[in-house]
């Protein structure tokens, strides 16, 4: 109980840190913010901007304000369009989230049949070959995969392939999470056409990092007395696998999967913009080319918190889950 | 505890705090245990000696671009605009790889866009490597409130998405056309301190791990009861056994900096568009994606196959250094 509450203290730390270290960055944008944000507004509207975001109130007063309206779902406004920011991010949140469990959900149906083979298989030919394909995954960027497939899906081979001429290539169709955001949802079939290229694009590169992951804890898990029992017993070599050496191996994997929605979120943005997703990713990529810094700034913080506050879950579901840490804890 | 976990660290079995955060993770499942060994006995085996030459031929050209017999990556030849080495209508006779949509050489291109990509990715790491190496030595080394510090800071900088970090210092750090008055620095310089900041805490989270176990090795003790001073065991008995680990992951940052360029350029947030560089030239390329796919695929082979060579010598570093996952 002490260490959850210890380590509740320093995610208060680390959010206000690293909300701070946003909030200054952006501060550091050259010339005035509001030429910037409003660049053909008149004196007047520029010194309305001004007020509106406090910035001609001293630094930790700003922070502060800032931090408190961004805690209560006050995220400033996009002055191009004249839109709360609030609105944009319920409508691209949803498809940024889904993206990524889309890409996660292939990473591992992918990876984890292959991490447990190449594990059984260790040092053979066929656990050789996979590695080597895993390797060159690897070094395959996700936008450089996602122009590849928009090429091949979407020109190339479309012409000849009655299934894959129904992939579309760019474009949304809204899917189900965005009813939970009482956006409205689309349909689902479609919705999951449009998603396809862009995940498995973010996916190929998690593949390989979650497959050789799960396959060195698993060759690690392979050498326990318990395994060598369970072969005494006369269990089958699947059963052994899949109900006694996987669920103890997936440790390190569930936690780097975890984490990886954070991560996601970067990787995510070139490929929404490849594929024309609005999501987060995109929102972003406008955002800069319109240098509204004020929205900028949200965006990224709610990116910051949002990540904190998932290491720190799957910290604590860590230990939750692994009861020698709990045990060294205590 | 004298180093108290942070979150986005985990305590393994030996209460040695691990790096969890996926791009450590990413950079640690580089390694294979079994092919590890086998390699060491073998030397450097023939992946590693095929990575080296292909770096060696990439690195060796883009030095040498000034005084290659090179078209100028910058003029226009109307007759091979859009023309690929493979194309329908006919290659392009004398321009080996075809000319992009403005009939600039490829080849050429590519040369030259090497140069500035590889330049940026290789300051941007050492900018990592200095100021990350630095902060985990001393984090590592002086435990207790310096690594408190030291971690936290490292903490704040992964809180936020490596790409979008970059992305928001490019923009914040370069000046702008629109108000070249307002300040900020030439759009490569900027790149480079961008990719740079956000390869620091990645690096110093592997120094400061692999800087705690070392510190408690006997012969740090050792000098340290002669009486030798902390600069002195810091960089003539520490530093020695953790630089393997910081190059090997240097190596592999690097091949993260030449992706990260690529990403920031699909966003445009690299160098001047007119300047070519990898990333630039996929960036530009995709409008004619469709009639002429290779402006888009070649610099896009060369990135595929320069991370990949850079991904090998990462990972043969680490057998031979016998960087274990363990250290990490």
């Amino acid at each position: 109980m002490r260490t959850i509450a210890r380590r509740l203290l320093q995610l208060v730390v680390v959010v206000v840190l690293s909300t701070l270290f946003v909030f200054s960055l952006l501060r550091l944008f050259p010339g005035d913010v509001a030429d910037a944000v409003v660049p053909f507004g008149t004196p007047q509207q520029k010194q309305q901007f001004r007020e509106d975001n406090g910035l001609d109130k001293p630094f930790f007063e700003q922070y502060a304000t800032w931090l408190g309206n961004l805690l209560h779902g006050d995220l400033g406004k996009d002055y191009q369009s004249n839109t709360p920011v609030s609105e944009k991010v319920t409508a691209a949140l949803p498809v940024s989230l889904q993206l990524m469990l889309y890409a996660q959900i292939i990473a591992l149906a992918i990876a984890i049949p292959l991490g447990v083979f190449t594990a059984y298989k260790a040092n053979t030919v066929a656990d050789r070959s996979v590695n080597t394909g895993a390797f060159a995954l690897l070094a395959l960027p996700s936008f450089v995969l996602a122009l590849a497939l928009a090429y091949f899906v979407g020109v190339k081979w479309r012409p000849d392939l009655p299934i894959l001429g129904q992939i579309p290539v760019t474009g949304y169709e809204p899917g189900w999470l965005e009813g939970v955001f009482g956006e409205p949802t689309g349909d689902i079939g479609h919705h999951l056409g449009t998603m396809l290229l862009p995940a498995i694009s973010l996916a190929a590169g998690l593949i390989a990092v979650y497959m050789r992951l799960l396959r060195s804890d698993m060759i690690a898990t392979l050498q326990e007395n318990y395994i060598t029992m369970a072969r005494s017993k006369g269990l089958s070599d699947r059963r052994i696998l899949w109900r006694h050496a996987l669920r103890p191996s997936s440790l390190t994997l569930l936690t780097v999967a975890g984490l990886n929605f954070g991560t996601l979120i970067g990787g995510a943005v070139a490929v929404e913009v490849i594929f024309g997703i609005p999501g987060l990713g995109t929102l972003i990529y406008q955002a800069i080319n319109a240098r509204q810094v004020v929205e900028l700034q949200s965006y990224i913080a709610i990116i910051a918190i949002f990540y904190v506050v998932l290491n720190f879950v799957i910290d604590a579901l860590y230990v939750v889950l692994d009861p020698r840490i709990r045990r060294a804890h205590a | 505890m004298p180093d108290d976990p942070l979150p986005g660290l985990v305590q393994d079995a030996t209460g040695h705090g691990m790096p969890v955060d996926a791009g450590t993770i990413e950079m640690a499942a580089v390694e294979t245990g079994p092919q590890a060994h086998r390699r060491r006995r073998n030397g450097i085996g023939i992946t590693g000696w095929l990575s080296i030459g292909w770096l060696a031929l990439v690195v060796g050209l883009a030095v040498l671009a000034p005084v290659l017999p090179l078209d100028d990556p910058k003029e226009s030849i109307t007759a091979i605009a859009r023309r690929g080495p493979l194309a329908d209508a006919g290659s392009a006779p004398g321009h080996l790889l075809g000319g992009d949509f403005n009939g600039r050489d490829m080849l050429s291109r590519l040369i030259w866009g090497g140069r500035t990509t590889l330049l940026v990715a290789t300051l941007a790491v050492v900018i990592g490597f200095v100021f990350g190496g630095a902060l985990g030595l001393v984090g590592g080394y002086f435990r207790g409130k310096v690594d408190v510090i030291v971690s936290g800071l490292l903490d704040v900088f992964l809180a936020i998405p490596a790409v979008i970090l970059a992305l928001t210092l490019v923009v914040i750090l370069r000046t702008d056309p629109s108000t070249p008055n307002a300040g900020g620095v030439d759009p490569t310089v900027a790149l480079i301190l961008a990719i740079g900041l956000v390869s620091v805490p990645v690096l110093g989270r592997i120094t400061r791990a692999s800087t705690l176990t070392w510190s408690e090795r006997e012969f740090v003790l050792a000098a340290r009861a002669q009486g030798a001073t902390h600069r002195r065991i810091l960089l003539r008995e520490v530093l020695p056994n953790v630089l393997p680990a910081m190059v090997s992951i240097a190596l592999l940052g690097v091949a993260v900096a030449i992706v990260a360029e690529g990403t920031l350029a699909i966003l445009g947030a690299s160098v001047e568009p007119d300047t070519p560089t990898w990333g630039n030239m996929i960036a530009i390329g995709r409008i004619n994606l469709q009639r002429a796919p290779h402006i888009v695929f070649e610099p896009a082979l060369m990135i595929f196959f320069t991370v990949l060579a850079l991904n090998m010598l990462g990972d043969v570093i680490r057998a031979k250094f016998d960087v274990r996952e363990g250290a990490l």
